[in-house]
């Protein structure tokens, strides 16, 4: 089985998230990057995949060469080999067009992302990508198993969980559950060193026009202070809901 | 020229987030002069759409379509904008809004907006706001594509009423093949869920363990709430991994959430940030949660909460 892993590199949950140039760019300043917490989940289940059921992993990613420490980190996961789309996107259609294209040339039986990138929030670009190269598509994973190109795969539905059968070629978008956060892989120091002589390629990217893109960022307007109300005056507090708030 | 609606219709009743979708589409329909159409699949009251300012709706009736396909769906969506000239495409954001969106614009070649917050602030260029890194920030994107899909963020534009004389149509789309077939749904039935509550009342380590829990279940009940949990809680086995809420649990956009003994943690607050009202009951006055919600007591859970149940028990009685 040929599995590839899309790889979002976005900020660390707990960055400031400040604008800059206008507030027409995000502010890198002092921002650690990451592997988007959702592909963890893809990326350590696909790991399984190959341990469990012989199978090659890749990782791609679309993103500048700022990108690279981030791959190197899944590659000493235990990824197979590397490539980077050597261009910065505009929106998700674009990554998922690029994508697509090396997809297309490479011939996988699998490709697992995230949900969504914790930073626009998305959740765009793995249904666009299965639509652009017809594979069958399921959302919001929380487990799958494979054999013999039958998949089997649990999904989230507002209310609870759906039993869901496809075949491969597929591309499964998920989350907590892929595997549990405590199968999550980490590298090692062997992995680490290994890591360096894994194979990086570069792809140059098509032109795409682009369909959407972000002109300006606004912040929220300051929020009030919390009204706090006494332990002891709980009546207060309903008044509040009640006549000033109007959810209750 | 026309915007399009898919109003989902769920076990074949539409949810308020369907009446939230037309209300946005007929704003829309009305910043670019053309007229709004509702797409509608197994409805039982199609009808209703006309209250929020359909003119024209769309029925779809088939019993192949009573269990939900992304691919399916899509395609349909597809066939209808296509007949109706559609120039924008609403799709909500419940779960299957979620999946079928992005296929949606693939299939009509059109730029895609997720997550967007509020009707167009220009229409040339084609301008909506979103949300983005998780409710700390807003992003206005131009959609330059001739066709435009919007996925629209729930409990953000709100439900207007705009009573129409709607024409209704019944249509036969063609039924693709799709590849993914359902084999089994499990859901807890007579339970408000996260995804469709007004008020979700939530609970955190603060109440020291599941045998605690009656309290919020308690609360709930009166206040006809769903029930939610930080992430050590369901990681701890004092509930169901379904009710763990935050950036990598499920997202929350209700009316009114209340946490209970919850720290307010970045990774929590980021997941139910999109709720408008949050309230927090915390004994630790420098807990984080304080920063960020809008009523707040400083008080022992165990003491404050019974009391609360009471009270509202009193309230409703009286106002209902
Ligand atoms: C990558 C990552 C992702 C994460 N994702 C999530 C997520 O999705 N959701 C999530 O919730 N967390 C998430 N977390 C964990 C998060 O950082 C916090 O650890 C967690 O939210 C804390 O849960 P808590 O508030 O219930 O517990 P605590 O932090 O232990 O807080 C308990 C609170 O209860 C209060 N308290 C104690 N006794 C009482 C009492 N008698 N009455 C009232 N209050 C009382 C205390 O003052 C305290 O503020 C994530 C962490 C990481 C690193
Ligand atoms: N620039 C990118 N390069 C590779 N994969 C990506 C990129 N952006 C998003 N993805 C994948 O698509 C998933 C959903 O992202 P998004 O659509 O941006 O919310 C992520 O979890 C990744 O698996």
């Amino acid at each position: 089985m040929k599995i590839l892993v899309c790889i979002s590199h976005v900020p660390d949950t707990t960055s400031k998230i400040n604008f800059t140039d206008n507030n027409s760019a995000f502010d890198t300043t002092g921002v650690q990057y990451v592997i988007n917490p959702y592909d963890e989940f893809a990326l350590s289940r696909a790991m399984w995949f190959k341990e469990k059921q012989g199978a090659t992993v890749t990782v791609i990613t679309v993103g500048n060469a700022t990108t690279e420490p981030t791959l190197r980190k899944c590659l000493a996961i235990g990824a197979d080999d590397a490539i980077r789309i050597n261009t910065e996107a505009l929106d998700g259609f674009q990554v998922a067009k690029e994508l697509a294209e090396v997809a297309k040339a490479n011939a996988y039986d699998l490709i697992l992302t995230g949900r969504e990138s914790i930073d626009y929030n998305g959740a765009m670009v793995p249904g666009m990508l299965a639509a652009l190269l017809d594979f069958n598509f399921i959302n919001a994973c929380v487990g799958v198993e494979i054999e013999s190109g039958a998949v089997t795969a649990s999904k989230e539905i507002d209310g609870g969980t759906e039993t869901l059968a496809t075949t491969l070629p597929a591309v499964i978008a998920g989350q907590k559950g892929l595997v549990e956060e405590k199968d999550l892989r980490i590298p090692n120091m062997r992995g680490i060193m290994m890591a360096r002589k894994k194979p990086l390629a570069i792809v140059e990217p098509q032109t795409i026009e682009v369909a959407t893109k972000a002109i300006n960022f606004e912040k929220p307007a300051e929020k009030s202070a919390c009204k706090l109300v006494d332990a002891s005056n709980i009546d207060g507090l309903i008044d509040l809901l009640h006549n000033e708030a109007k959810v209750i | 020229m026309s915007v399009l609606v898919f109003a989902e219709a769920s076990e074949g009743k539409f949810k308020k987030i369907a009446f939230e979708a037309v209300s946005y589409g007929k704003k829309v329909a009305e910043q670019l002069g053309v007229s709004l159409v509702a797409l509608t699949i197994n409805a039982d009251n199609a009808a209703e759409l006309a209250a929020y300012g359909a003119a024209k709706i769309i029925k779809v009736n088939n019993e192949v379509l009573k269990s939900f396909d992304a691919k399916i769906t899509a395609n349909i969506i597809q066939q209808v904008a296509e007949k109706e000239a559609s120039q924008v495409v609403v799709i909500d954001s419940s779960s299957n809004g979620l999946y079928l969106a992005p296929l949606v614009a693939v299939n009509l070649n059109a730029g895609f907006a997720s997550n967007v917050m509020a009707a167009p602030s220009s229409t040339t260029p084609f301008v909506v706001k979103r949300k983005a890194f998780s409710n700390k920030a807003f992003n206005n994107t131009e959609i330059n594509t001739e066709v435009k899909v919007i996925g629209l963020a729930k409990n953000s534009f709100g439900i207007f009423e705009n009573n129409t004389t709607a024409s209704e149509e019944d249509f036969s789309p063609e039924i693709i093949a799709s590849g993914v077939s359902s084999v089994g749904v499990n859901k807890a039935s007579g339970k408000v869920t996260i995804a469709d509550a007004e008020i979700v009342v939530s609970g955190g380590r603060g109440l020291k363990g599941p045998e605690n829990w009656g309290l919020i279940e308690d609360l709930a009940e009166v206040l006809d709430a769903a029930l939610a949990c930080s992430k050590p809680v369901s990681d701890l086995g004092w509930r169901p991994h379904g009710e763990h809420v935050g950036q990598t649990g499920k997202p929350v956009a209700s009316n009114l959430y209340i946490a209970i003994g919850i720290s307010g943690a970045i990774q929590h607050v980021a997941g139910i940030n999109a709720s408008k009202v949050k309230v927090v009951i915390n004994t630790d006055p420098e807990a984080p949660f304080f920063k960020v919600a809008d009523y707040g007591i400083v008080g022992d859970a165990f003491e404050v909460v019974p009391e609360l149940i009471e009270k509202l028990k009193a309230f409703k009685a009286q106002n209902s």
